[in-house]
This record gives structure tokens, sequence and C-alpha cells, in this order.
């Protein structure tokens, strides 16, 4: 079992700082949480806690970046695009300003705090943006890699991260690319599109699929946006169906974004495992995942009726 | 490069501004006149009065102070200023709201030189500018200065205190706050709509230093500008007591001018009234 992709938060800001990369950290009460209090205990002078106040925060990094910050951006996905989306929009994404955003407590793998607490609409909100970028990393690795990217990269970004430990399926060091998807497993038959946490149930559903004789392409589209439209038209040429897969609601999230563009450019047989426009509840992160559909079972059901 | 401060000079280039000001918002068929030119006196003693330290010829230059409007509907004002500066040509600002200019409806600082940070959406620029100033205040004599000139009525939003309190937690005295205190909203006089009360009291319990200043004063103007960025441990408000469209009688303390363009029987009515330098000189 890998680590929290939260936990790549701070220790990566400290790396970057180290390697003289003018970073800031703007938190809102959730340091511990998000783990930016690993950087605060390095840079407390390049960090910034604002209290309870994501709103505030999200345009206090803006201010940091407009003066020539590379302003990093804490709390839980929920609130810092929920609460601050108006700041997002209107000040960050207008203005085209170096915030990134690196929210944690994503989707329902939060577990008992409920549906309140589980983001299952921020890849909507953000990806609709304007001059945002979105990266959903899969591991700790993708998302150490994911908060270099975006910080070694102008203009605003959304990282996704979640609470729990992430099964590893990048190697260490794995590198993130802007605007690129991973064929992490080759096949013929079915494409397994996915991000986050799901990235690890869809190679096991690959497998459970192989037992049936069907060979399955697993994707990670570590990068929501800008989308590798080729990589994954390339995959579904090749194999004439899609599932995508997400922890995150199936409206206007990563199975939408690729919908829209192979709608247009190779269309397939398609099935979308994500939140069915419902809210999160309480439990355990594994027993929400079952309750919810988005195992490795119910990736591989879905794949199957591909070929009814 | 900044000259000392001259009150005949200052009072006549906002007299300029006004009438750029209702040429420009009549020339767009639409605006927000009435908050631009209550902002006139205060928008010029920072550019012209030898308070903001800015350069026209290199609007990047580091070591400038920075302006944010964080009441971006007044953006003709903003743009009458740096028009007149210089950060661009004056033929320009008939081009205000059309297609393809670089004076948006509301200040945008990817089209236009000059502008630090979009505004529009109100009670956002003082938390803006308070990262601004946090990020700036990188050594003890560092004395770059962040203004940020918000409305009355935008102080009902409530972000407004969240950078109230940020601003004064981490001590920004490089920040200064000016409310152009009109006392109209787009749906009526401040006090009836949603009253927030005394804004010196309000900043002064959340930590801030506070100035209250005739808003339409430019000598007054100078001096408590120049004293609120002076002021030292703390960030500072001046509380400017403004007129609504300040400067042409119909449009005087009068909601509806809020975002109205003027029909051109009304623009020559207003350029009229705006032939003299007030005050005289």
């Amino acid at each position: 079992m890998g680590r929290a992709t939260r936990e790549a938060f701070g220790a990566t800001l400290v790396e970057l700082a180290r390697e003289g990369i003018d970073v800031v950290a703007v938190e809102a009460d959730l340091s511990k949480s998000t783990t930016t209090a690993t950087f605060a205990d390095v840079y407390p002078e390049r960090f910034f806690n604002v209290g309870i106040a994501e709103q505030n925060m999200i345009d206090v990094a803006a201010g940091l970046a407009v003066a020539g910050k590379v302003a990093f951006t804490g709390s839980f996905a929920v609130f810092a695009t929920g609460r601050a989306y108006d700041q997002v929009r209107n000040t960050v994404c207008y203005s085209g300003l170096d915030v990134k955003l690196a929210p944690t407590h994503s989707g329902i793998t939060v577990g008992p705090d409920g549906g309140s607490h589980q983001m299952i609409e921020d890849i909507a909100l953000m990806r609709v943006i304007p001059g945002m970028r979105v990266l959903v990393p899969a591991d700790f690795q993708a998302a150490q890699a994911a908060i270099r990217l975006a910080a070694t990269t102008p203009g605003p970004f959304y990282v996704r991260l979640g609470r729990v430990a992430a099964p590893d399926v990048h190697p260490e060091g794995f590198e993130l690319e802007l605007g690129r998807a991973y064929v992490l497993r080759e096949g013929s038959d079915v494409t397994l599109a996915a991000c986050g946490v799901e990235v690890h149930e869809a190679l096991m559903a690959a497998d459970l699929l192989a037992e049936k004789g069907i060979s399955a392409e697993v994707i990670d589209v570590a990068c929501i946006k800008p989308l590798d439209v080729d990589t994954l038209v390339a995959s579904v040429s090749k194999t004439g169906r899609l599932v995508t897969c997400e922890e995150h609601s199936v409206l206007a999230g990563m199975g939408s974004a690729i919908s829209e563009v192979l709608s247009e450019a190779c269309p397939v047989p398609t099935r979308r495992i994500g939140m069915a426009d419902v809210f999160g509840t309480s439990g355990e992160p594994a027993e929400l995942m079952e309750h919810f559909g988005l195992t490795a079972p119910h990736i591989f059901a879905a794949a199957m009726e591909l070929f009814d | 490069m900044t000259p000392g401060f001259d009150a005949v000079q200052v009072r006549t280039t906002a007299v300029g501004m006004r009438r750029d000001i209702i040429e420009m918002v009549a020339a767009a068929g639409s605006g927000h006149p009435g908050g631009s030119l209550s902002a006139v006196d205060i928008v010029a003693t920072l550019y012209f009065g030898a308070v903001l330290r800015h350069d026209p010829t290199d609007p990047g230059w580091v070591d400038r102070d920075r302006f944010i409007l964080s009441k971006g509907h007044a953006a003709p004002v903003l743009y009458a200023a740096l028009a007149e500066a210089g950060y661009f040509g004056r033929d320009h600002l008939a081009t205000l709201r059309r297609l393809g200019s670089i004076l948006q409806g509301h200040p945008d600082s990817k089209k236009t030189p000059g502008v630090e940070v979009s505004t529009g959406s109100l009670g956002q620029g003082l938390s803006v500018a308070s990262g601004l100033a946090a990020g700036l205040r990188t050594s003890p004599d560092d004395d770059r200065t962040v203004y940020c000139l918000m409305g009355d009525g935008e102080l009902q939003e409530g972000q407004v205190w969240e950078a109230a309190m940020f601003a004064a937690h981490h001590g920004l005295e490089n920040l200064v706050a000016i409310v152009d205190d009109n006392g109209l909203q787009i749906d009526g006089a401040c006090t009836e709509v949603m009253c927030v009360g005394n804004i010196a009291s309000k900043f002064a319990a959340f930590g801030w230093k506070t100035f209250e200043v005739d808003g339409h004063d430019v000598s007054a103007l100078y001096a408590t500008l120049s004293a609120a960025r002076e002021h030292a441990g703390s960030p500072a408000v001046v509380v400017a007591k403004t007129v609504k469209g300040k400067g042409v009688s119909f449009m005087e303390n009068n909601a509806n001018w809020h975002g109205k363009a003027p029909s051109a029987e009304e623009r020559e009515a207003a350029l009229a009234e705006l032939s003299v330098i007030e005050g005289g000189a």
C-alpha cells in the first residue's frame, strides 16, 4: 500500500523551495491535514495561515503571485473550489496568475466526515474555467510530480489530492508531463481510462477481465486539462470500447471530458463509472467505494456490458 | 521621477479625468459614471499628486508602488488616470467596452498596461492587496506600498473583513486601503440597503490605523494618504467621504447614475459643467 497523495504536498514544497523556486503556501487552518505544516515548519516566512477564510486564502495567494511568488493554496477540495469559486475564476484565472490550488480530501474517500465534506464536483468546477489546468494524481509519486509540474509551469493549476493511502501505480521518480495520459497496461479489447484512486481499481479490473479472456488497456488520465486526446483516440480506435472511472460525479468530470472529445473524434460505446449524481455519505473509505460502485468488480461489470 | 505635490495641477488633471469619464462612458453607451466620478480626486491625488510611485514608461518597474481598484466597475476613472499618465494612448478611451478594446468593462490585467490585477467581482481587492503587500515586504526598509481602493457598498462583502483580519494579523504596514465613501449603491443608500455601520470604527476594531478625509479635497487627500503611507506597525485605511457623481450636478448623490451612460444631451450638459477648475486656479 502506498502513501496518501496529500502527503506529497508539504514535502514537495520544501524540495521546490530548496531548489530555489520561490514557492509560498497559503492555508486556511488545515495545515496538519493538508501537510502544508511540513512546509511551514521549514519555511515559516513563506507560509501564510489565513484562518478559516477560504475566499481570502485564494486571493491572498493571488496577491502573492502578483508579487512574483509561486503561490500554492491548501484547505479541502470542497472549500477551495466551492466556497472560493468566484475568487478562483475572477481573480486567479481571469488574471492568469501563478496560483496553484492543491487541496486535499477530494472525493468520497474522505470517509466518515460524510457528504458535506466529500467533494465530487471539483474536477467539473475547475476544468470549465478558461486557463485552468487540472491534474489528478493517482498515487504519491504522481502527486509529487503534479505539484512539481504545477510549480514550474506558469499559470493557474488545480491539483486534486486525497486523504487516504493510494496504492502505488507509478515508479519512484515518475515525472508528469502537461497534457499527457499514461498507458499503464496495453490491451486490445477495451480501454479503461481512469484518474486518481480509480487508476488502481482499473488495473485490478483489467486482471478480472483478463480472466475472461478480455484484453483491457488501462490509461492513467492524470492530466484532465489539457486532455491527451491523441493517446485516448489511439486507444479507443484500437479497442472500440471505453469505460471511464473516476472518484467524482459522472457529470462534467473526467468521463465527461473524454466523452466530449471522443464524441467528435472517435465515438465508441462507453460506460462511465463515478458518482451517479448523488452526494456521498458517512462510512469508511473502502465501504464507500463499494457502496457507490467505484471498485474493480463494478468496472469489470461495466466493461462486460460493452461485450453483450 | 515623481514631482512634488501641486494642488492646482492635481485639480486641473481631475477635471480632465472627469471629462474623460463622461466622454468615454457616453461613447461606450454603458458603464458606471457615478462611482467613477466620486473616486476621481482620490485617484488623481494618487497618480498625479506625488503619492503613488510609478513609471508609465515601465509598467513592470519592480520598485513601483501598486494600486488595486477593488471597485472594478469604476474602471473609467482608472483608465482616465492611466491614459493621462501615458500608460497607453488617449485614443483608446473612445474604445471602452468595444469588441477588441484594451479597455474592458472591468479592469483586465491581461489587456491593459498599468492594471496590476483584474477586478470587478467586488470584495476581493483587499485580499489581493494584502497578499501583494505580504509578498513585497522583503526587508524592513522596503517601502513599496500597496494602495487598494474600495467602495463603501463593497464593504458589505464578507471577504473584505477576512482580509482586514489578515492584514492586521500580519502587520502589513505597507498596505493602505482607501474607501470611496459615497454613500450610495445600485439599489439606493448604503445605509438603507445594508448598513455597514461606522466604517472607520470597524477597521479600527480589526487593528487598523484609520484616517478620515474629505475625498474631494486634494490637499487633504495628499496629506492623509502620505500619513497613511508613513504609518508603521499596522495597515492603514483612509475613509474618504465623497459624493457619488461628483462634478456633474444632475448625477450628484443620485444612485440612478451608478451604472447608466449619459445621452448625447446629458453628455454636453455634463461637459459644460466640467469646463472650469474646481476651487479656481
